[in-house]
């Protein structure tokens, strides 16, 4: 009696596994094939209209044939830069705040609501925000207004993600550091930071991901530029606003430069977080836990 | 070489938690002392009166005065500065995760500014050569980092660490509970070496380790310091019975 | 409390070292008996009980090591296990002593009687016995008092032991014809006083243990005065 039971049991508790593990592998699928499928159909889509051309010259006038998004590629490359300018000192600033020298304060916890909230902002209400706080007093649009939507964009899930990694450095790491006799914000800097760091940079890495794809805040702020132009007090040109304007356009020739952009746009920044990645990892000592 | 420490009626808060009372002791130069008692007794939350970082607890409280030598370390100095006389050890190694052997040992001078290359190479050496570690790790100094070390050869790294900006007294919370017998004795031969250029310092739960090493005993219970007096007397024949129910383990 | 164990242990120890003090007080007891009586299966009991005496004393001393090198013990426990360790050498000492005793008692008995030494003997043999007694009643209480005086009695032994030397040795120049049983009186003597040096050590060690103070090799304040003498 005893072993027929004990043999069901474990029977059953076979069965589970293998379902528990065949929905596991399924989710997992699930996740993985959307984002396969879909930079699949980008490159059937796009790759064909990649050329020299698309790299280096400007677009060309509506209607005709030919050109390509160089200055939207380079265009993206300002705003961005504009945008991790603000974007990451005063993310990090704010997260090294939160965690190290605000903890339980009520301004710290003010600045985590703050920074919560501007999360969830809508990206375009973000673009109408750099609008009226810049663009009007300026009288013009410009590649400023949309770097600075981007960054303010940028900065909550620097800072979040910057508090997270401190949080996580162990507290007898700091006791050393103090014990050594260095000041507060040097054992912050110097060993908070440096070991929080790789965590850190993920954030920034996360941070810039996003707001490289983001479309909306640049409409009414760096407004988009036909022609070659890195002046930051001028309109510019960005490659998600030029992929929207080309792929809800009528023409053929400009769809097909859309699809092209939007597998560049997806490639540079898998380049840029990997570049980042492959750079600050040469600093990491082997061995270390 | 080491100063001596006195403590005058020392007493300290948590919040309104009454941690130490009245602590009263003279810590001689150039001994060990050890500090015993059961867990909760205060013993580790004086010593880190004695280099100030209880404050980095912001409910911290203190009243007293402790002199290490002839500074008054509440009233004389800054934290930072008795940090730099008053070195530390703690329970659990704890070696800087992104720095090699090197840059660990030398991260209290160099983080503070200190820039002549030759002499803090010649300090790392002398460093790792006074906590025994040196043999160990001099063909790896820059290439190994502080955290891929043993347990035993970390928390030699630590005190390396500590002995580098040259302190006067060194305190030491636990230093080998967290390690094998072989590394706990090997920790236990460099206190006694390290004696006769420091004033030691140290709290333990092992009581044969304060017999081994230590000149001076003292034994806390419940905020207070029950009896201080030399190792073999409280050993085998203190005056209170308290320390004799705690020492014999009849209590606690 | 905690280590109840050990406690245990301890308690044990001390239990078996009372019925090595029982055997030993009761070899001297009878010794002496034998001496009264001239009872020679007496002294055939004391020899006996010799080899119990020997083999519990080699069990205490290993218990007692056991204890030492497992638990650790420190300032009273210590103390405590190293009297234990002293007094079961002592109590052993003591019971060689009886046996030696009761050994001059057969020799005497092979010679020719002779009227009354002039040696006080029995008085000698209950004082000592009275010390053994009471150091081993000062262990039982843990009294540190009652084992002072024991210390106190070790004097009247010692100069009742020198007296009879001097008797004895003057009796056998003038009468050589009775040297042996006066050497054999003598040999008593001797072992009696050496009884009364063990249970003075006895009580040493039980203030030792109590109170943490060695007040071993303490000078008689009659043989410093008496050295006075001579010298003076």
């Amino acid at each position: 009696m005893a072993i027929k039971t004990s043999s069901f049991r474990s029977k059953y508790r076979a069965a589970t596994d293998f379902m528990v593990t065949g929905l596991a592998i399924t989710a997992t699928i699930l996740v993985v094939v959307p984002l396969v499928a879909i930079f699949v159909y980008l490159l059937l889509k796009g790759a064909s209209s990649l050329n020299l051309d698309f790299f280096l010259k400007n677009p060309v006038p509506e209607g005709e044939s030919g050109g390509g998004m160089a200055n939207a590629i380079v265009g993206s490359g300002v705003l961005l830069g504009i945008a991790s300018l603000i974007g990451v000192p005063i993310g990090i600033g704010a997260g090294i705040y939160l965690a190290e020298f605000g903890r339980g304060t009520k301004l710290a916890n003010a600045v985590r609501f703050t920074a919560d909230t501007l999360n969830g902002v809508p990206s375009i209400v973000m673009g109408l925000a750099a609008y009226s706080l810049i663009v009007i007093p300026q009288q013009h649009f410009s590649a400023l207004s949309g770097g600075v939507a981007l960054g303010i964009m940028m900065i909550p899930t620097v800072a979040r993600t910057t508090e997270e990694m401190l949080l996580m450095v162990p507290n007898m790491i700091r006791e050393a550091a103090l014990g050594l006799g260095l000041s507060n914000w040097r054992s912050v800097l110097s060993i908070s930071v440096k070991t929080a760091s790789p965590g850190i940079i993920t954030g920034c890495m996360l941070a810039f991901a996003r707001v490289a794809g983001e479309t909306a805040p640049l409409i009414f702020t760096a407004l988009g530029n036909a022609f070659w132009s890195v002046n930051p007090d001028r309109e510019i040109e960005a490659l998600p606003l030029q992929i929207w304007v080309y792929a809800t356009g009528p023409y053929e020739d400009q769809h097909r430069l859309a699809w092209a952009g939007a597998l560049v746009l997806i490639v540079l920044i898998v380049l840029a977080v990997s570049l980042v990645r492959y750079v600050t990892s040469r600093g990491v000592l082997k061995g270390a836990s | 070489m080491g100063v001596g420490i006195e403590v005058t009626n020392l007493n300290a808060w948590y919040g309104s938690n009454h941690t130490l009372q009245d602590i009263n002791l003279k810590i001689p130069a150039n001994h060990a002392t050890a500090l015993i008692g059961p867990s909760g007794c205060g013993k580790s939350t004086f010593v880190r009166c004695l280099n100030r970082m209880h404050e980095t607890n912001p409910i911290a409280r203190v009243t007293g005065t402790v002199r290490i030598g002839d500074m008054d370390i509440y009233n004389d100095a800054q934290p930072v500065e008795i940090r730099r006389r008053v070195g530390m050890v703690f329970q659990r190694p704890n070696p800087f995760p992104t720095m090699s052997i090197y840059d660990n040992v030398a991260s209290g001078l160099k983080l503070n500014g200190y820039k002549n290359k030759r002499s803090l190479d010649e300090i790392v050496e002398r460093s790792l050569k006074n906590s025994a570690l040196w043999d160990e790790v001099k063909d790896d100094l820059r290439s190994k980092s502080g955290a891929s070390l043993s347990g035993g050869q970390q928390q030699r790294l630590c005190i390396a660490r500590a002995l580098a900006v040259d302190p006067e007294v060194l305190l030491m919370d636990e230093p080998a509970s967290a390690l094998d017998p072989v590394s706990t004795s090997k920790i236990e031969d460099l206190i006694f070496q390290l004696k006769s250029q420091y004033t030691i310092v140290i709290v333990t739960h092992n009581m044969q380790q304060a017999a081994r090493v230590a000149e001076e005993t003292g034994f806390f219970l419940n905020g207070r310091m029950v009896e201080f007096a030399s190792t073999h007397k409280i050993f085998t024949n203190p005056s209170d019975k308290r320390t004799e129910d705690y020492i014999t383990g009849r209590f606690g | 409390m905690t280590r109840i164990r050990f406690q245990q242990s301890l308690d044990q120890l001390k239990e078996n070292l009372l019925v090595m003090a029982g055997l030993a007080e009761q070899a001297i007891q009878r010794a002496i008996e034998a001496y009264r009586v001239r009872d020679l299966s007496i002294c055939d009991l004391v020899s006996r009980s010799e080899v119990a005496i020997n083999r519990l004393e080699r069990d205490i001393d290993q218990e007692a090591l056991d204890l030492l090198a497992m638990e650790q013990p420190m300032a009273i426990d210590l103390r405590f296990i190293l009297s234990v360790i002293k007094i079961n050498a002592d109590l052993e000492r003591v019971g060689d002593s009886a046996k030696s005793i009761s050994e001059r008692v057969r020799s005497m008995e092979q010679m020719p009687a002779v009227s009354e030494l002039p040696v006080d003997i029995p008085r000698m043999a209950t004082l000592s016995a009275e010390m053994v007694r009471k150091s081993l009643q000062s262990f039982i209480d843990a009294d540190p008092e009652l084992a002072r005086t024991v210390l106190m009695m070790d004097d009247a032994v010692d100069t009742m032991n020198r007296a009879a030397y001097k008797t004895l040795t003057k009796l056998m120049e003038e009468q050589s014809h009775i040297a042996p049983q006066a050497l054999n009186a003598l040999m008593i003597c001797r072992a009696l006083e050496r009884v009364a040096d063990h249970a003075t050590n006895i009580a040493e060690d039980v203030i030792f243990w109590i109170e943490g103070s060695d007040v071993r090799h303490h000078k008689s304040v009659m043989a410093q005065r008496q050295s006075a003498e001579a010298t003076g």
